[in-house]
């Protein structure tokens, strides 16, 4: 199993093979509040790079969830969408979005590792 | 413009705020424990809500004042009880709305509690219809404090007694520590509790005393998904100059003396519509799923016309689901409409519902 990488829009993704699991980071979810709702990308669609790929809502307000990488999704986690609490709680294991048989590795390059990600995330504020 | 800060700033700060600028303040909109928690909390305890950024106008005269403030608002202000408190609005000939606000009737004139982001307009307006005949102060000079909740009436008792005789839309001039508070038994999340105005200097002393004694800052996040889930209004969303108070379906705050009389600013219009009836109403939307229809969501009927907007919406903690408020056309106000929301290009079903979402359980003494 790889490293988790960290992209701008505040998701991670762990590659196994060549299935990877996107959620979003921690320091989304404090950024996001209480979260109420999680639309997910349905099983066998297809997403693109930094496309859209579901939606989260929090008391306040309606955010994007964005792909890092292309690919199908193999797997969505039912279980946030029918407890969306579960993404404050645990969002970098327990409460990942969904799993996509990836394109292209090579996408993941332009990924942030963690101490890029935890500088990124800090200089863009909360 | 220089950004404004309540007296309760470094508080708000102390206990980890975040802030959002709203109506020219810097206001927070939740505290640490987030706005679910802080919803909650004050549906089973005591929230304390800083609303000092809300206009505190005294106007001072005697009968004729009265007799002048009538022809302005749709109340029976004459017969209104000392001390005692009414819900209204500010209207133009059109009856549409300036501004919604309570009014209390107190030895000398009159207290008007406003929306802060109209207290400056409305001021002109009322100084203006007055002919400026009466001396008018919107008092920077106090603070104003909401505590909400059902451990309000016990956790205010100790610290200011007396308070607990109030019954529901009165008030009275108390004393704390040294210093004059007028305190109403009122608010605006469905629950028990008071609004206290009290000088600058002492509200963060009172603040302080509330929270030892058990009650819980709470930020303007909760504020609206409590007085959402109790279904009352916020300017600006349900309520603005285009929309009259019937069709905000408010009739039950006009009354039927007043409207008989036919003599105050808009009378004409709120009259016609009560007859003849209104196009489009404001009514309570309940999603069938999770999905939330916020604001300026459209509202579709089953044959996919465009029948409404939502004005207001969000996740109701206390539900413990979606909530919204909106305005349909008449044809599909009836509850249990079936209707369609638009959201991210998807239609998702909803029905029309009565108001409130979450019971009230405000005291005895409701008139």
């Amino acid at each position: 199993m790889s490293e988790v990488k960290y992209s701008k829009e505040h998701e991670w993704i762990k590659l196994d093979g060549d299935v990877a699991t996107i959620g979003i980071t921690q320091h989304a979810t404090e950024m996001l509040g209480d979260i109420v709702f999680v639309e997910l990308p349905e099983i066998g669609s297809s997403v693109e790079k930094d496309g859209n790929a579901g939606v989260v809502e929090s008391t306040k307000a309606a955010s994007d969830v964005y792909t890092p990488v292309s690919g199908e999704v193999v797997e969505n986690n039912q279980a946030i969408v029918d407890d969306p609490g579960k993404v404050n709680l645990d969002p970098e294991n327990e409460a990942w979005f969904f799993k996509l048989k990836i394109k292209d590795k090579a996408e993941l390059d332009s990924l942030m590792n963690k101490d890029e990600y935890d500088k990124f995330a800090k200089e863009s504020g909360s | 413009m220089n950004i404004k800060k309540t007296s309760l700033h470094n508080l708000h700060q102390q206990h980890n705020a975040k802030f959002v600028e709203f109506a020219g303040y810097e206001m927070p909109i939740q505290y640490k424990e987030g706005i679910v928690e802080e919803h909650k909390f004050t549906r089973n305890h005591c929230g304390i809500f800083d609303v000092s950024h809300m206009g505190q106008l005294y106007i001072y005269g005697n009968d004729q004042l009265l007799e002048d403030l009538e022809k302005i608002f749709p109340i029976d202000l004459k017969n209104l009880k000392l001390n005692h408190s009414k819900y209204s609005f500010l209207m133009n000939a059109d009856a549409g709305i300036h501004d919604d606000l309570i009014v209390t009737k107190i030895e000398g004139g009159v207290i008007i509690i406003l929306n802060a982001a109209c207290k400056n307009s409305d001021f002109e307006i009322l100084q203006k219809t007055l002919d400026g005949k009466y001396k008018m102060v919107l008092d920077d000079e106090k603070s104003l404090i909401a505590i909400q909740g059902p451990q309000s009436s016990k956790i205010l008792e100790e610290l200011i007694p007396g308070v607990n005789d109030l019954s529901f839309m009165s008030g009275n001039w108390f004393e704390f520590q040294g210093s004059k508070t007028f305190i109403t038994r009122s608010g605006y999340t469905g629950e028990d509790g008071f609004e206290i105005s009290l000088e600058n200097s002492k509200i963060e002393q009172l603040t302080n005393n509330l929270i030892e004694k058990g009650a819980k800052l709470i930020g303007l996040g909760a504020r609206d998904t409590l007085r959402l889930e109790a279904g009352l209004c916020l300017y600006g969303h349900e309520l603005d100059i285009n929309k009259t108070p019937i069709e905000a379906n408010l009739k039950w705050a006009i009354s039927k003396k007043r409207i008989e009389e036919k003599n105050f600013l808009g009378s004409e219009k709120i009259l016609t519509q009560i007859n003849e009836g209104v196009q489009n109403i404001r009514v309570g939307i309940k999603p069938e799923g999770r999905i939330i229809a916020r604001e300026k969501t459209k509202i579709f009927n089953e044959e996919d016309n465009l029948v409404g907007e939502v004005t207001s919406g969000t996740f109701g903690p206390s539900v413990n689901g979606p909530v919204a408020m909106g305005y349909v056309n008449k044809d599909f106000s009836k509850k249990d409409t079936k209707i369609f929301l638009e959201v991210r290009g998807k239609k998702y079903p909803a029905n029309i519902c009565g108001l409130p979402f979450y019971k009230k359980s405000y005291v005895k003494g409701v008139n």
